[in-house]
């Protein structure tokens, strides 16, 4: 077996694992999204009168809106979560041992990104069946067409992680990257809100929704939720993954000196 | 190939954060199947050198070369060839003695039964065979060092690197770790660069290099190099710091 296989299906089975071990975070990466369902979403959905609007063909409910968004949040937080472990292994070391092995430097981060992405993925289907079990479902064919929808913005809010814990120097400042990208990458997007709902109390904000990556990941997911192509989104979110990967990379590149250290 | 290409080569090599030079035209050889203990009080810019060595990062000045290849030029074939021990531990908790090394190993290209045998090999070496199956969250930590050894020789490396790798064990657990690494090199014929700042880790017919302030300050046998006084007065006198008094947590 080649050893680029070899060493991506260890450090796949290794998040795995290792995210197997950590039960809270599964409980919580199912509660959370849960929550923003069967609560705010119940409470919402008498405030906000949603009319027809792609890829939904008829009137829908707040509740069947904000799925989608729910999917982005669960890989957002999840790729968030697993840079915040990048850059603990980094302070621990175990990046240091992963970085040592001899492949490229760019493809060990790639098996590190999707050995993440394929976590989240499984705890977006987690979150779906549930959703599903509340009546809120889609077509077989849309939890299939989900699929590639999900990998590819899980490969690029991963990638985001990545390029944040490489440019982080400590774990501490971590979290309050957490705060400055989780939220507004979420609250500025049309996870909760279509956008030209957004555009009726703010042109400003619309734009800024309309220009996050998140919003496309989410429109992604959405169509493809429904077995549609969105190829604006498609190309959005390509773009961001290619810019991210680029900056994660450069904030690895051992010129730069990665694990600043004092000895 | 000479002799000197399968050991470890730096040459003129200078590292700078910023303003702080940590590293100062460092040179020495380490010749194959030699132990050389790389001594320095804590700030002298040993892990420096190691992350350099190791090519957690890279520095334009110098030359580094690990069993006859360049660490600039040829990474990937360098870094096949070195074995590696870093001070903060690295040992999956949640994961059997085993399963870390399936994972090394698994980092080097190697699986299945191959790999199975090299790692039974490597953990009989470091005589913790029987313990293969433990979760390494239970291990002392003189356990778990001796696992991170047997982790680095999975891939049988040319050159075995080891930053500090006694510090925060008892003293018999230190003893037990620093013969470990002279058996591997007297008998399996490794080189071996050991970096420490504590003086009894040095044996006389050790090479020593003494790395002060980004500077090699010595470089020759232990035993000759110390003279008539002991390795400590001598490494003081090198100096300016006493290897007796605790240095604190470890940087």
């Amino acid at each position: 077996m080649s050893p680029y296989i070899t060493a991506l299906r260890a450090i796949v089975l290794r998040e795995a694992l290792r995210f197997v071990h950590q039960r809270e975070r599964f409980l919580a990466a199912l509660v959370r999204p849960l929550v923003w369902l069967l609560v705010f979403a119940a409470g919402f959905r008498a405030a906000l009168g949603l009319s027809i609007q792609p890829p939904y063909q008829t009137y829908i409910s707040y509740e069947t809106y904000i799925v989608p968004g729910l999917c982005g949040m669960v890989l957002l937080f999840n790729a968030m979560q697993s840079s915040l472990s990048l850059v603990y292994d980094r302070e621990t070391g175990a990046m240091r041992l992963l970085l040592t092995a001899p492949l490229p430097r760019a493809w060990l981060l790639f098996c590190k990104l999707l050995g993440a992405t394929a976590i989240g993925i499984l705890q977006v289907y987690a979150f779906l069946a549930i959703a599903a079990l509340f009546g809120v479902d889609t077509t077989p064919s849309g939890y299939v067409a989900v699929l590639p929808a999900l990998a590819l913005a899980g490969l690029m809010l991963g990638a985001l992680g990545l390029a944040l814990s490489s440019l982080v120097r400590q774990l501490e400042n971590f979290a309050g990257v957490m705060n400055f990208v989780i939220f507004p990458m979420f609250f500025l997007s049309s996870a909760l809100y279509p956008l030209w709902k957004m555009a009726e109390s703010s042109a400003l904000l619309r734009n800024i929704c309309a220009a996050n990556p998140f919003t496309h990941a989410v429109e992604l997911i959405r169509f493809a939720l429904y077995a549609q192509w969105n190829g604006m989104a498609f190309l959005w979110v390509l773009l961001a993954l290619g810019a991210f990967m680029a900056l994660a990379l450069w904030g690895y590149d051992p010129a730069r000196g990665l694990v600043r250290s004092k000895g | 190939m000479t002799r000197n290409d399968e050991g470890l080569s730096v040459h003129a090599v200078s590292y700078r954060y910023g303003a702080k030079t940590a590293l100062d035209e460092v040179s020495f050889d380490v010749a194959p199947g030699r132990f050389a203990a790389l001594l320095g009080p804590n700030g002298a810019g040993k892990s420096t050198l190691f992350a350099l060595l190791t090519r957690l990062f890279t520095t334009p000045t110098g030359r580094i070369r690990i069993a006859g290849h360049d660490i600039a030029r040829a990474p990937r074939a360098a870094l096949a060839r070195m074995g590696v021990v870093f001070q903060s531990p690295t040992l999956d908790l949640d994961l059997t003695i085993r399963q870390n090394l399936r994972y090394f190993a698994a980092l080097h290209g190697l699986s299945g039964r191959d790999a199975e045998r090299r790692i039974d090999a490597a953990l009989a070496r470091l005589d913790i065979a029987e313990r293969a199956g433990e979760r390494t969250r239970d291990l002392n930590g003189g356990h778990r060092r001796r696992t991170e050894i047997a982790r680095a020789l999975v891939h049988a490396p040319a050159v075995l690197l080891l930053d500090e790798p006694t510090v925060g064990l008892d003293a018999a657990a230190r003893a037990s770790i620093t013969d470990h690494a002279h058996r591997l090199c007297a008998e399996d014929g490794l080189t071996v660069l050991w970096a420490t700042h504590l003086t009894d880790e040095v044996r006389d017919d050790d090479r020593l290099v003494i790395l002060h302030r980004g500077q090699i300050r010595a470089d020759g046998e232990a035993g000759a190099l110390r003279g008539p006084s002991g390795l400590t007065d001598y490494f003081l006198a090198e100096t300016g710091v006493d290897p007796a008094v605790p240095p604190g947590p470890a940087a």
